[in-house]
């Protein structure tokens, strides 16, 4: 292992790169293409072995390609965000649902209109309920970490689903970080090469996602939905087992901090925990009894995992970087829906950052405080929006 | 039943893979009051029903409409057309809930 300062791209380059995909097919977009950019390199360079680097006409050709790729059992990588995500997700619903294993980095990037290139959490969100597995990382070493750990987990036999890495878009992939990069071996001793229980070959032609009528349709669900529940054990085993290997844990489903006599949580997801950790840590200096709860896994939803971690708890501060709209912050409803009939406990959705908008320390800092003084009902509310006017032109 | 991994199948032709479970009911033809006219065999869509002989009565043929089910889509067309009401589409048991 050796340490380097390396951009988010390169972090997760060098990653899928040990991993050994033999297909990598993708379509620009920022903020992923370096992502991709860095791989082709690597391609050209003749560093990724018997790989297929193949580029596609758009987003929608690229998951098309690496359907079929994966199905004759190929270990198949792509990465996307925002709108290439959304052009994506016809073919990706299916890739849910045929049951095939590829791994995908999404630079979390918002949704149009109105044209925005930055960051927040909408466009992995809208795609919540595809069956996806969707771990979200705090920084550029756990998402080259996460890499080779999402091949395992997603290659698993008793879940085979596809799944999305999501980092931060600018905030994580274009950030330059110390990264200790993985080693060969150390990757190799990790995840063996796929074995697929089924692969599509010339001779033995197959259809993938056939037809289902209303009597059997259901029952194909009922599995997918089993395979997510069970997709919780191997996770939590396939964490466990990185720690081991390498040294470096990065928890559960969901990961921890101060939790133990909290009266407060603060929740969060992705880049933006690395700082409520520190308001947390600030808060606790101050003698104030609050606790960090990381949520890595939003797909399958850590529900028993939070149940516990909430046990004690009489408020619940939520970060989110996406809102549904005409509704709530979407982790809140989760989060809520999780803890209904096990805790008490009041839930305060706060959405910030949404298209890039700074999240500074004081406005973490600033809303959690009101709670703690009981200055804010529960509820969802905008924080770091300016004072505004709606008009027709 | 058997759900498979990703709803993967063999392929096949029609030969093997009878078309008749894409209908959710199927035209159950009453003996007794089918005449044999033929009405329903020439508008089914997919020559799924053949008027047969099945026996004689006064030195005359007695034919009745038999189904395939192997291949009725369940359309309901020939039970629309019988001039007798002879057909009457049921449902079938596996989509009985």
């Amino acid at each position: 292992m050796v340490r380097k300062v390396v951009r988010g791209f390169y972090s997760v380059a060098h990653s899928v790169k040990l991993c050994r995909p033999d297909v990598i097919c993708a379509y620009p977009i920022t903020p992923q293409t370096e992502i991709v950019e860095n791989l082709a390199q690597m391609y050209a360079n003749g560093e990724l072995g018997n790989c297929r680097y193949i580029t596609a006409e758009s987003e929608f050709g690229a998951a098309s390609i690496l359907v079929g790729a994966s199905a004759t059992g190929a270990r198949t990588f792509t990465a996307t965000c925002s709108q290439g995500l959304i052009l994506m997700s016809e073919v990706l619903w299916n890739a849910a649902g045929m049951r095939l294993p590829i791994v995908m980095v999404i630079a979390n990037r918002s949704l149009s209109a109105p044209l925005s290139i930055w960051n927040d959490h909408q466009d992995s969100m809208a795609m919540r309920d595809a069956c996806i597995i969707q771990v979200y990382v705090e920084n550029n070493q756990e998402v080259h970490d996460l890499i080779p750990q999402a091949y395992k987990i997603a290659e698993n036999r008793d879940v085979m689903l596809p799944m999305m890495v999501c980092m931060d878009g600018y905030k994580l992939t274009h950030a330059y970080e110390p990264v200790d990069l993985l080693d060969q071996e150390t990757v190799d001793a990790f995840l063996p090469p796929y074995d697929p229980p089924i692969k599509l070959t010339t001779k033995d032609p197959l259809t993938f996602g056939c037809y289902a009528p209303p009597h059997c349709y259901m029952e194909f669900r009922v599995v997918m939905q089993r395979a997510m529940e069970r997709a919780k054990g191997v996770m939590a085993k396939v964490f466990e087992e990185w720690a081991k290997h390498v040294g470096r844990d990065w928890g559960g489903l969901i990961a921890q901090d101060h939790m133990d006599d909290a009266e407060v949580a603060v929740v969060a997801m992705g880049s933006v925990v690395g700082l409520v950790r520190e308001v947390v840590e600030e808060l606790r200096n101050e003698g104030k009894k609050v606790g960090l709860v990381k949520i890595r896994s939003f797909r399958p939803f850590p529900t028993e995992d939070v149940r516990k971690a909430m046990e004690n708890v009489d408020k619940i501060v939520v970060f989110e970087r996406a809102i549904s709209f005409g509704h709530e912050g979407p982790v809140a409803t989760d989060l809520k829906a999780a803890l209904y009939g096990y805790s008490d406990a009041k839930v305060y959705s706060f959405v910030v950052g949404l298209g890039g908008r700074d999240i500074p320390r004081s406005l973490i800092k600033g809303c959690v405080e009101k709670v703690i003084e009981g200055r804010v009902e529960p509820g969802c509310y905008f924080e770091g929006v300016k004072e505004f006017e709606e008009v027709i032109v | 039943m058997r759900i498979t991994l990703g709803a993967v199948s063999k392929p096949y032709t029609a030969l093997k893979m009878k078309t008749g479970d894409w209908g959710t009911h199927w035209p159950k033809v009453d003996e007794e009051l089918c005449t044999g006219c033929g009405t329903c065999e020439m508008y089914c869509p997919d020559m799924c029903i053949e008027v047969v002989k099945v026996g004689e009565e006064d030195g005359k043929e007695v034919k009745k409409a038999k189904v395939n089910y192997d291949y009725c889509k369940g359309c309901g067309l020939c039970a629309e057309v019988c001039p007798t009401n002879a057909i009457k589409m049921e449902l079938k048991d596996i989509y009985k809930v």
